[in-house]
């Protein structure tokens, strides 16, 4: 067990040192020795996280002490990693999904001049860092640096190309609008602090302490503190992993380079918030008001999200929109209390959303730069792996069976069933639009005709090598990434995850036992639940299909539902009708009225009334001996008739 | 006597020297002004050494009651002093102005 701890520094370490190696060396170092460098670290914290991964797979959890970050009278906040089933799950998926999309980004971002291509995958690199310290931080100050980390590359990897006004302005809209969700976090952590006295995740329900923790959470936090925290907490998380009302940023940060997209804002990021959760399980089940909000939030996210996608005709808006829906599905299985279910979902929407993304930018690619999918089509002669491996990831998207997104998202339905038949409902109407619009996305983009220009129908090719290994390897785990967590319907103890994240949610399943049972689904139900799902997003899938392979350029505007669909429920206008302008001109008012006005107007003042002061009294200075005279003697007498007074 | 004569007759001098300073312009006339004023205090100070030293009679030592009367000299003398600068000013006055007129001194420069 020691070896671990031992070595479980490492995993942050290495991308740091490559970020170090990068971003000093980006003048001097070569292409071929910095893409090296940036993707060989993560390729070594994957080995060490998959060591990890093997250390704890048997029920342990290693929390490792390197030095006290705050050391405050009674405060010890320490510099601790912990390594658990949860956390070496995650370090698995964004050191596995990262080490592809680093390797993808070699031959992608080829082009960059040489020292932007080193600056790329040093920030790439810092990203990997920061998200490997928020996951495997053993209390929430660890996990904050993380999350600001992530949040600062974020900012910078989209405005990656900097010379856009367009691409700063959306780095900025990310960075402020996760800023705003930061400071629910802040005071969540806060609010802990003071109330408990520590912010380790080990007071909140560990294996080995079960029962106690639940009496020390009782006897320090009242359920108003709880539900206070908890909702704190999500807002932290809807910041960062786009729910609303904060989602707005995630498909602006489409601005930045593909792979950007598939790592930070489909595989690893955008889930902080729910690994966050997930962590903070125990105190979620005690707050059902906080779970409520979770499950409503996340499920109007999710189909909101899903409506926009149904009219993008930016290939990866769709994909975003599609993301912030998915994560949406993430949040109301966190919100039923399907823990498992949602970390599922999480870890099989990083195989197929990062080879969407990836498929996406190996298109985009080929199409030099076009991201129109109304200027696409045909592209299946042209680029057989990314397409195979498309439908693929169209297919596991779409909840296909035996492909992994059925599993999870099937999961996350059946435990919204089991809490309220609506959510369910709602649910099943949002994975039929993701059928619907995945396939729209797919039949428009490589099926029927080519409707580009000619041009680039000449420059049409498949991508290299570095672009489609990496895009088989994730359809592969697309396909089977769902086969650890096979529900119990259909294989006695086939579902693995579940029993290897036992231990992390433990203390809630006991809870939940003890306090509010819910009763088991009877397996014809299950069966009838999936039957609806399965079939109705087949149904919506071929309709995509058949409706937009005979796709044609007809240059029509929308009308009705499909504009305002097309143009996102106009949600960015309100917010800057509502929030934007009117901050605009509050500054502006600071700027001209109270600062030109009142603050310099009080400044200037002060020296015009010394100014003006000074000339009157010099007039006193006469020269006349006698008024002077005068003057002393009147002085004298108030002084004699002051201390009459005073006596 | 008693001492409030005394008083009575300083404070008038004292005034008297006051207004002369105020109103005259002629500079020998407020310098003379101004040893009123000084000689009213003199005569304030005897006065009330004097009545010090018969309210303390049989008790005090023989400073105590000669004391002031001793310092009135002093001052006496001091006051003489002043005048010889004083008188000294006001002829350097009047041979640069031909005036004696401290009306005619408004200026510092020139």
């Amino acid at each position: 067990m020691n070896n671990v701890l031992q070595i479980v520094w490492l995993i942050p370490a290495l991308p740091l040192l490559g970020f170090l190696i990068n971003g000093l060396g980006r003048k001097q170092l070569s292409k071929t020795f910095s893409g090296i460098i940036g993707s060989g670290v993560v390729l070594g914290s994957f080995l060490i996280s998959l060591y990890a991964f093997f250390s704890v797979k048997g029920g342990n959890t290693h929390v490792a002490h390197y030095f006290n970050f705050i050391n405050i009278e009674s405060l010890k906040i320490g510099f601790d990693f912990q390594v658990d089933q949860l956390s070496s799950l995650f370090l698995l998926i964004i050191t596995g999904v990262g080490f592809l999309i680093h390797v993808y980004s070699t031959s992608y971002m080829h082009e960059e001049e040489r020292k932007d291509f080193a600056k790329y995958f040093s920030f790439l690199n810092l990203f990997v860092f920061s998200m490997l310290l928020l996951v495997m931080g053993a209390n929430y100050v660890i996990m904050f640096i993380g999350w600001e980390g992530v949040g600062l590359c974020s900012y910078l990897l989209i405005g990656f190309w900097f010379k856009n006004t367009q691409y700063n302005n959306a780095a900025k809209k990310a960075f402020i609008m996760n800023r705003i969700g930061d400071l629910g976090f802040l005071l969540a952590v806060f609010w802990l602090i003071s109330k408990l006295g520590t912010v380790n995740f080990g007071i909140q329900g560990h294996p080995e302490s079960g029962e106690g923790i639940l009496t020390t959470l009782y006897t320090k936090l009242s359920s108003f503190d709880i539900t206070c925290i908890t909702l704190l907490f999500f807002v932290g998380a809807t910041g960062k992993s786009a729910q609303i009302p904060l989602y707005t940023w995630l498909p602006d940060a489409m601005a930045g380079p593909t792979p950007v997209s598939a790592l930070i804002h489909a595989a690893t990021m955008v889930t902080a918030g729910i690994y966050m959760i997930a962590r903070s399980n125990i105190l979620y089940t005690l707050a059902p008001v906080t779970q409520t909000v979770v499950a409503i939030t996340g499920l109007a996210t999710a189909i909101l999200a899903a409506t926009i996608a149904l009219k993008q005709n930016d290939i990866k808006k769709v994909l975003a929109y599609s993301t912030v829906s998915q994560l949406g599905y993430m949040f109301l299985g966190l919100g039923v209390g399907a823990y498992t279910g949602a970390v599922f979902h999480v870890m099989t929407h990083a195989f197929f959303k990062a080879l969407l993304f990836l498929g996406a930018g190996s298109v985009i690619h080929a199409m030099g730069g076009e991201q129109d999918m109304r200027n696409m089509g045909g592209l299946k002669k042209y680029m057989n792996t990314t397409h195979i491996t498309f439908l693929l990831g169209c297919l596991a998207i779409a909840g296909m069976p035996p492909f992994s997104g059925f599993f999870s998202k099937d999961e996350i339905l059946a435990a919204a069933f089991q809490k309220n038949p609506l959510y369910w409902g709602v649910g099943v109407l949002t994975a039929f639009m993701t059928a619907f619009y995945m396939f729209r996305l797919y039949a428009m983009t490589f099926t029927g005709k080519f409707r580009g220009t000619h041009e680039q129908e000449q420059h049409l090719h498949e991508s290299p090598a570095a672009i489609t290994i990496p895009l088989m390897v994730l359809a592969l785990l697309a396909v089977v990434g769902g086969w650890i967590g096979i529900p119990e319907i259909f294989m006695h103890g086939g579902h693995r995850l579940e029993a290897f994240l036992e231990p992390v949610f433990a203390g809630s399943n006991e809870y939940v036992k003890a306090h509010a049972p819910v009763k088991e689904l009877s397996h014809t139900t299950e069966y009838a639940l999936m039957a609806v799902s399965v079939i109705g997003a087949f149904m919506a899938l071929l309709y995509a299909w058949n409706k937009f392979s005979k796709y044609e350029k007809t240059g029509v505007e929308e009308k009705g539902i499909g504009k305002i669909l097309a143009n996102k429920w106009y949600v960015d206008e309100i917010y800057d009708a509502v929030i934007v302008k009117p901050l605009h001109s509050l500054a502006s008012f600071f700027n001209n009225v109270m600062e030109k006005k009142a603050i310099d107007g009080f400044v200037d003042g002060v020296g015009k009334a010394v100014n003006y002061g000074s000339r009157q009294v010099r007039l006193l200075q006469s020269g006349h001996v006698g008024s002077y005279v005068l003057l002393m003697v009147i002085g004298i007498l108030i002084l004699f008739i002051v201390q009459l007074f005073l006596k | 006597m008693e001492i409030k004569y005394y008083i009575g007759v300083a404070v008038a001098l004292f005034c008297i020297g006051i207004i002369g300073v105020l109103t005259r312009r002629n500079a020998i006339i407020i310098f003379m002004c101004i040893e009123v004023m000084l000689n009213a205090v003199n005569l304030l100070l005897v006065a009330f050494s004097k009545m010090h030293a018969l309210t303390a009679v049989g008790k005090a030592t023989p400073s105590v009651v000669s004391d002031a009367q001793l310092f009135v000299f002093f001052i006496m003398v001091v006051a003489a002093a002043e005048v010889a600068v004083g008188l000294a000013i006001i002829v350097m006055m009047y041979r640069n102005v031909h005036s004696v007129d401290v009306n005619f001194l408004n200026r510092l420069k020139n």
